[in-house]
């Protein structure tokens, strides 16, 4: 009896993991054939720009507000804890490398993976649920090169840009608060800044950052739409599983990133 | 659904704007005019030191307060036991060879910098040189003690 429970554990733990695999060896040929046919898609700029318009510029207000906000709590906490050690004048470098390095690329891809690759998942969902996608095949039409393909790409190109701005208008938010409503020195606040922050330590590795958080969200929410089972309960599972196997994803390999980019000195 | 038109500039917006925003993160945040220190523009000068103190890589080098560039690495001589400290220097920037650095600190707690006090030699520093003249990091501890120590000395010498 006993090894019967045992035995069946190990199979569902086997089959856990072999369905794992068997799905991310899926994930990876899906990611061959999207860049295989991303000729075709950056071909037809038209289509990719459309997707830009939708993964990004629609996701403008809620990074523009968010970064906003949070950069005025940072601007708030770091006041509150920098005055204790009479470095106040700090403010602007903490607030610049925590938003250069980290909150930005990172917060911007959650925001992003659920404003943004939700809706991706969804309309990929549903095309193949009402069996659009099998149609375009019918019709000779590569659905990976003329779906896909341009929603990746407007996601990948999206993305950095999204962190950018999400960065400055969080630099925007601190200095609202500690300059503006707090009262500290313009000209510390940014010298202080500039001789923290470095052009290719900082600002570029976030950028790269914001790059490959980019190409794994987009990844992730045309992998699920194209895989979804099609159904409405299948499509509303998709949508779930990409946002949380993105917000997952981009913390994973935010710590790896920065374990390579930032080993200190 | 809205026009291509209205799309198209709306996404020429978006990312005009998205890379305006890393313009200003370039320029404004990261202030590239002090980093523009590309390979071509610089020359390497050495100095060692008996102690460092707390001297990081990418530390400022400067001169009359001016940054002139930059701590490109810290290394240990085995053989002497000394610090030796690369700089990487603006070629903008031209110093006699008798050029003294001092490990600076600024403001009580902040972070330590290289400080270059030109001399008088008539001949400038070359890439790959070394400076003579140097001034290890004050360690604050050392201090102490020795404060303490002269303190001591000065209560036997009183009672005596």
């Amino acid at each position: 009896m006993m090894a019967r429970g045992l035995l069946d554990l190990l199979a569902a733990l086997g089959g856990r993991v072999n369905g794992a695999v068997v799905r991310l060896g899926f994930a990876s040929r899906f990611f061959l054939a999207v860049l295989a046919g991303s000729g075709t898609s950056l071909r037809r700029l038209p289509l990719t720009i459309r997707e830009i318009y939708f993964a990004g510029v629609l996701s403008l207000v809620i990074i523009v507000v968010s970064a906003l906000f949070v950069g005025m709590v940072l601007g708030l906490q770091g006041y509150d804890t920098l005055v204790r050690y009479g470095s106040a004048e700090a403010l602007g470098t903490l607030v610049a490398l925590s938003l250069t390095r980290e909150l930005g690329p990172v917060l911007a891809a959650l925001l992003f993976a659920s404003r943004a690759g939700s809706a991706i998942t969804a309309e990929i969902g549903l095309m193949k649920t009402t069996e659009q996608l099998s149609a375009m095949e019918m019709m000779a039409v590569d659905p990976v090169a003329r779906i896909v393909g341009p929603r990746f790409w407007g996601g990948v190109i999206s993305m950095p840009l999204l962190a950018a701005i999400f960065t400055v208008v969080g630099i925007f938010g601190g200095y609202l608060i500690g300059v503006v409503l707090i009262g500290l020195d313009p000209g510390s606040f940014w010298s202080q800044m500039q001789n923290a922050v470095d052009l290719r330590e900082d600002i570029v590795n976030g950028l790269i950052k914001a790059a490959v958080f980019g190409v794994a969200v987009t990844l992730i929410a045309v992998f699920e739409g194209y895989d979804a089972v099609p159904t409405a309960e299948g499509v509303s599972r998709a949508t779930t599983r990409t946002v949380v196997t993105s917000a997952l994803a981009v913390l994973a390999l935010d710590f790896v990133l920065t374990a390579f980019m930032f080993r200190g000195v | 659904m809205m026009s291509k038109r209205i799309v198209d500039i709306w996404v020429g917006a978006f990312v005009l704007g998205g890379l305006a925003s890393i313009m200003f993160l370039a320029l404004k945040v990261a202030n590239q005019s002090t980093f523009a220190l590309a390979a071509g523009q610089t020359y390497r000068v050495q100095a060692r030191f008996d102690n460092i103190g707390g001297l990081k890589v990418r530390a400022p080098v400067k001169s009359a307060g001016v940054l002139v560039g930059r701590v490109a690495g810290v290394r240990f001589d085995n053989e002497s036991f000394e610090a030796v400290v690369e700089m990487e220097l603006d070629a903008a920037y031209r110093f006699p060879r008798d050029t003294a650095a001092k490990i600076l600190t600024s403001g009580l707690l902040g972070e330590q910098y290289i400080g270059l006090a030109a001399g008088g030699d008539t001949a400038s520093l070359k890439d790959g040189d070394t400076l003579k003249i140097t001034q290890s990091a004050i360690v604050l501890e050392n201090l102490i003690g020795q404060f303490l120590y002269s303190k001591a000395a000065d209560g036997n010498g009183k009672k005596e």
